[in-house]
């Protein structure tokens, strides 16, 4: 019986460390495609300081690259991970702490080539500003990275917890469920505050004066948007620091599967939509500075608005794991 | 660990009322964020008309968010009703 748990164990490392590599590589090549894009078209448009470009584009593509790095650090965990010591839940820790990985470095991974790209164009438009411009690229890169680094909490945690004691049923749903909170919870913050930051830089490029309150107003839409990350990662702390009791009936373990899922597919909608909302705020506070008060409002109750739905998959969430 | 049909359909309820919260939200989350992005564009380009343009976002994001509540009253429903 031992060898036969440890022969699933195994199956389930080798399958999480696939899935971790395959989902985390989707977003990091995207991001850093568009990247080299925006590049090849600044180059073109004056070749002159091409090595500028070339410096920036690679700068910008190393920072996309982190999210799959993490995503490949989580994958050989996997498959170099101790068998020896291994219990039934381990499988669906495995599991999970692949898919969360896997999953969260999509978001990040495209946010982050976004802003370098636009960074390209317009260091080409006002070379003179280019070190403002890549100090924002910088910033704005790196916040969107936040997301996949909070994937990387929970798969680590996910990894080094002792859920020895805790009954398989419903713990291994819970823990199932915390990957796909956090994962999939990733995706949309990821992906929005990339396209803040990518207007930030935009902006900053057309309108050198704007530059304080652009990065100001930038920095605060950002947050905004990280918020659904947040959730993700709170209901996957939930799920995975909880103790339940004891359940005979699948009912308990579906209804800790289903707040990960719901929490998690749940923020990826208002992440994107927090970050449209910001993305043209920016780019239009950079434009007239007379205006940024109203704008700052108007993005912030638009942002509020299109957080509701996260907060309703927030409350769905909480109301499966403490009250059925 | 005898898994008995009305245990099966608790189960289903549960997770059919996850997804259906966590689907729902996407859409009404990208299309309130689009409303509200076009609203900034539009105060931007015009500031003097702020209060019309924040009146007819607001009223956009509404209509728009009525599908993400139907997500949540399916979902009640399913926990606590059916």
């Amino acid at each position: 019986m031992t060898d036969d748990i440890q022969v699933w164990v195994k199956v389930a490392a080798f399958i999480g460390g696939g899935m971790a590599m395959g989902f985390g590589a989707i977003g990091a090549a995207i991001g850093e495609g568009y990247t080299a894009a925006k590049a090849n078209e600044a180059i073109a448009r004056n070749p002159q300081i091409s090595s500028d470009l070339f410096k920036t584009m690679l700068l910008g593509q190393a920072i996309a690259e982190t999210a799959s790095i993490f995503a490949l650090i989580i994958a050989m965990l996997l498959l170099f991970a101790d068998f020896s010591n291994v219990s039934t839940l381990t499988i669906a820790i495995f599991l999970s702490a692949g898919l969360c990985m896997g999953l969260g470095a999509i978001g990040s991974g495209i946010g982050s080539g976004l802003p370098t790209g636009e960074a390209c164009t317009g260091i080409v438009r006002q070379p003179g500003m280019k070190n403002r411009i890549t100090t924002i690229m910088l910033a704005g890169s790196a916040i969107a990275q936040s997301p996949a680094i909070f994937a990387l909490v929970t798969s680590l945690i996910l990894l080094f917890v002792d859920f020895t004691g805790r009954p398989i049923s419903p713990t291994w749903a819970a823990i199932i469920g915390a990957g796909f909170a956090s994962g999939l919870g990733a995706i949309g913050s990821g992906i929005g505050e990339g396209l803040v930051a990518k207007s930030g830089c935009e902006g900053i490029a057309r309108q050198p004066l704007s530059a304080t309150r652009t990065t100001n107003v930038m920095l605060l839409g950002m947050a905004v948007t990280e918020t659904t990350a947040i959730y993700g990662l709170l209901i996957a702390c939930i799920l995975i620091f909880k103790s339940f009791p004891a359940a005979e009936s699948i009912a308990a373990s579906m209804a800790l599967l289903g707040a990960g899922l719901c929490m998690g597919i749940g923020a990826i909608g208002p992440g994107i939509g927090e970050g449209f909302t910001a993305e043209s705020a920016v780019r239009w506070i950079a434009r007239s500075e007379s205006s940024t008060a109203q704008l700052t409002r108007s993005m912030l109750v638009g942002q509020a608005v299109a957080e509701s739905t996260g907060i309703y998959a927030l409350v769905i969430s909480l109301v499966l794991i403490f009250v059925i | 660990m005898a898994i008995e049909g009305t245990h099966i359909v608790q189960a289903a309820a549960f997770l059919g009322a996850g997804l259906s919260m966590g689907l729902g939200a996407i859409g009404p989350g990208v299309g309130e964020g689009l409303a509200a992005a076009k609203a900034c564009e539009a105060i931007g380009k015009n500031p003097v008309e702020a209060g019309l343009l924040t009146r007819t976002m607001l009223v956009g994001q509404a209509v728009s968010e009525s599908t993400g509540i139907y997500a949540l009253v399916i979902a009640l429903l399913l926990l606590f009703v059916v």
